[in-house]
């Protein structure tokens, strides 16, 4: 058994120390254990007046840059200690409207439904920009592909077989394209990156919309699926002639080959900061009362076409006044000092105006239950 | 044992037995807990589909179509896989450590295949991404096309992931713990078994297939460990078998298990019916690792017994 080695080394290490020991070696433990645990159990809120505790959770994708928000928010703040969980975005959504943490993140906008069964008014803030970008590994090729938007329907819907085909052809004129099959690497766990690429797909393919639609899980026409970024990246890597998207910073971090993609206006657009902010900056006025908006696909001569935002989820009425005060004072940080820790973590930063429209979401929050109700959410 | 113990009303072994009895009777109802609690968070999606949810073959969470059958046969086939190329190979290593080798060779070995089973399968998983399947795809798979490509399992183009390197990956995980539980069993087959072969001038080979025969049932009991761990394995398969729900007679092409399905799409699954229907996929993945084993025991029973009656 494989296992018999384990149980058998401990039979031995306990009949070495002698079997008197052992009990008191136990016995010792067990108490050392209670008294590391059990005074963290009682240190509560309640128990230590200073310490606010927060409970966070969602977002994968969010993940790195929460960890570093929690950090120096945290140096600032000594009173304050937040924990955020990167359990996905689906959970995130899940636990807030739960109640079970202080507040979640998402990659999407909660749905219309979804919202509807919350046990209360769900605020949606913005705290910053992801982009989600298409890699490939193609040897032949070095210089940075370019792909329209029908094309990559085309590629995904499994209509576009091969590399040569007139249609990647067309987008890249003089680029002496390999003859050989082409291999789409997806998603296959359930993502945020799944559902913000499928709404650009969505929007530029009736056919797509028609026959697969958008979500975290689509039921792919073709290709391999891949488990997160890594799984993804690690196919295309190792699998000659494939093409795939993966989150922003992966590619850059793992630096890998991005395509460059046609925007609305007909330019072919590298994804950086300031296209990818430009975006949302262009989608602004368009953006609804209650920020739940995608930028895909957005106007605007140099946007980037395939980002999104990613949400902080909060209730609006929060029991807690000192719990309230305290997420008040986190958001505001995170979209005003917090952004200057996007960059290097390779998410691109809010446009002013969201900032501004975020900052009254947040002010709603600290209006507490008592206050006036907000207008009519859409 | 003094009789003022035993005199008491709740005597030292009474106290033995119950509390055995409360240990084995807590696997039974955490078993029956888990099928209820399943069926029971499973009701909304076995009420919407029925019987139809074992032998649809659509997986899409957009629409609220759900369909088991892709996922059930991939999840058979990738295990049926690994115990075939394993069986064979742990049984021949099992056979080398205990009658071949030397003890001062046999030890450390034994020792190194224990350990690759404590080997975490994430790191399986990304070995199989970035080694494995590579080498599959340029040294293995090739030969394979050219002389069996009339084979329907061999046809088609292979990207190196799909269902075979599913159950290669499978096979190199399952074959320390087959092999460790072959070796423990062929270890307790009587010297004298042997030492009465040789004496009426066997060879090697007929002193093994003697052992062998004496060892079957637990070698079985053995491949059924194996078989189980392969059903249930998770992220390793996930990383390299393409996760694909579709039913295909090649194997290089991507399939998909009830496992990975569950582990890729639970943390993301929004919507009640949704959710509903993974969790019919664990009470599925439950029972099919149920009959697997039980249809192995029946087998090997049956086996058992001819081999009994012949002898």
């Amino acid at each position: 058994m494989p296992f018999c080695f384990l149980v058998d080394s401990m039979a031995l290490l306990i009949r070495n120390i002698g079997e008197r020991f052992a009990v008191r070696i136990v016995a010792a433990s067990i108490v050392a254990a209670l008294a590391v645990t059990l005074p963290g159990c009682f240190s509560g809120r309640q128990g230590r007046g200073d310490v606010i505790k927060m409970q966070g959770a969602g977002s994968s994708f969010i993940s790195p840059l929460m960890q570093k928000w929690v950090h120096e928010f945290g140096y600032l703040n000594p009173n304050v200690k937040i924990d955020f969980q990167s359990i996905g975005s689906g959970g995130g959504i899940k636990q807030s409207k739960e109640r079970t943490i202080n507040f979640g993140a998402t990659d999407i906008a909660m749905k219309d439904d979804d919202l509807a069964t919350a046990d209360g008014q769900m605020l949606h803030i913005p705290v910053i920009l992801g982009a989600v970008v298409l890699t490939y590994n193609l040897e032949q090729v070095s210089v940075p592909l370019k792909l329209s938007s029908d094309t990559i329907a085309d590629i995904f819907l499994g209509k576009i077989k091969r590399w040569d085909d007139d249609r990647i052809k067309a987008d890249n004129p003089g680029v002496d394209l390999p003859p050989v099959d082409l291999t789409v690497v997806h998603r296959s766990d359930g993502s945020g990156t799944s559902a913000v690429f499928t709404n650009y797909l969505c929007k530029v393919s009736p056919e797509w919309k028609e026959k697969v639609g958008e979500g975290t899980s689509p039921s792919w026409p073709v290709g391999l699926g891949g488990k997160g970024n890594e799984g993804v990246t690690g196919q295309i890597k190792q699998t000659p002639n494939t093409i795939g998207y993966v989150e922003y910073a992966y590619a850059v971090k793992n630096k890998l080959p991005v395509a460059e993609i046609k925007n609305k206006a007909g330019n072919f657009v590298v994804p950086t900061f300031e296209a990818v902010t430009a975006a949302a900056a262009e989608t602004l006025e368009q953006t609804p009362e209650d920020l739940r908006v995608t930028i895909t696909n957005a106007a605007g001569a140099d946007v980037y076409p395939i980002s999104s935002y990613v949400y902080i989820l909060v209730y609006r009425e929060q029991s807690d006044p000192r719990v309230r005060d305290t997420l008040v004072d986190f958001l505001t940080w995170s979209i005003n000092e917090g952004q200057r820790f996007a960059k290097p973590l390779y998410y691109a930063p809010l446009p002013a105006g969201m900032v501004q429209r975020a900052t009254a979401k947040i002010a709603l929050l600290k209006g507490g239950a008592a206050a006036t109700p907000e207008p009519a959410k859409q | 044992m003094n009789t003022a113990a035993r005199s008491k009303f709740l005597s030292g072994d009474t106290f033995f037995r119950l509390a055995l009895a409360s240990c084995a009777s807590l696997i039974l109802l955490i078993v029956i807990g888990m099928v209820v609690v399943m069926t029971n968070n499973s009701w909304l999606s076995i009420k919407e589909f029925g019987i139809g949810f074992l032998y649809g073959t659509t997986w899409d969470p957009i629409k609220g179509q759900f369909g088991a059958l892709p996922f059930i046969y991939g999840t058979i086939v990738s295990a049926l896989l690994a115990v075939l190329i394993a069986t064979p190979l742990s049984i021949a290593v099992a056979i080398f450590f205990v009658e071949q080798a030397p003890k001062s060779i046999a030890r450390p070995m034994a020792f190194l295949v224990e350990l690759l089973a404590a080997i975490p399968s994430v790191v399986y998983g990304l070995w199989a991404i970035f080694v494995l399947a590579p080498f599959l795809r340029e040294y293995v798979y090739p030969p394979l096309q050219t002389y069996l490509g009339w084979l329907p399992f061999f046809s088609g183009s292979a990207t190196g992931l799909g269902m075979l390197t599913g159950g290669i990956i499978l096979a190199i995980m399952i074959t320390p713990i087959i092999t460790a539980v072959v070796r423990d069993v062929l270890e307790a087959v009587p010297m004298t078994q042997r030492e009465a072969a040789l004496a009426l001038g066997a060879t090697d080979w007929e002193k093994t297939r003697i052992v062998l025969a004496n060892a079957s049932s637990g070698i079985a009991g053995a491949v059924i460990l194996g078989l189980g761990r392969a059903i249930g394995e998770t992220m390793a398969i996930t990383m390299v078998i393409g996760n694909r729900p579709q039913i295909s007679a090649s194997l290089f092409e991507p399939g998909y298990t009830i496992a990975s399905v569950i582990a890729n799409e639970f943390t993301e699954a929004t919507g009640e019916l949704y959710i509903s229907a993974l969790v019919e996929m664990c009470l599925i993945l439950f029972v099919v690792t149920f009959v697997v084993n039980a249809f192995a025991k029946l087998l090997i029973l049956s086996v058992g017994n001819k081999n009994t009656a012949a002898g």
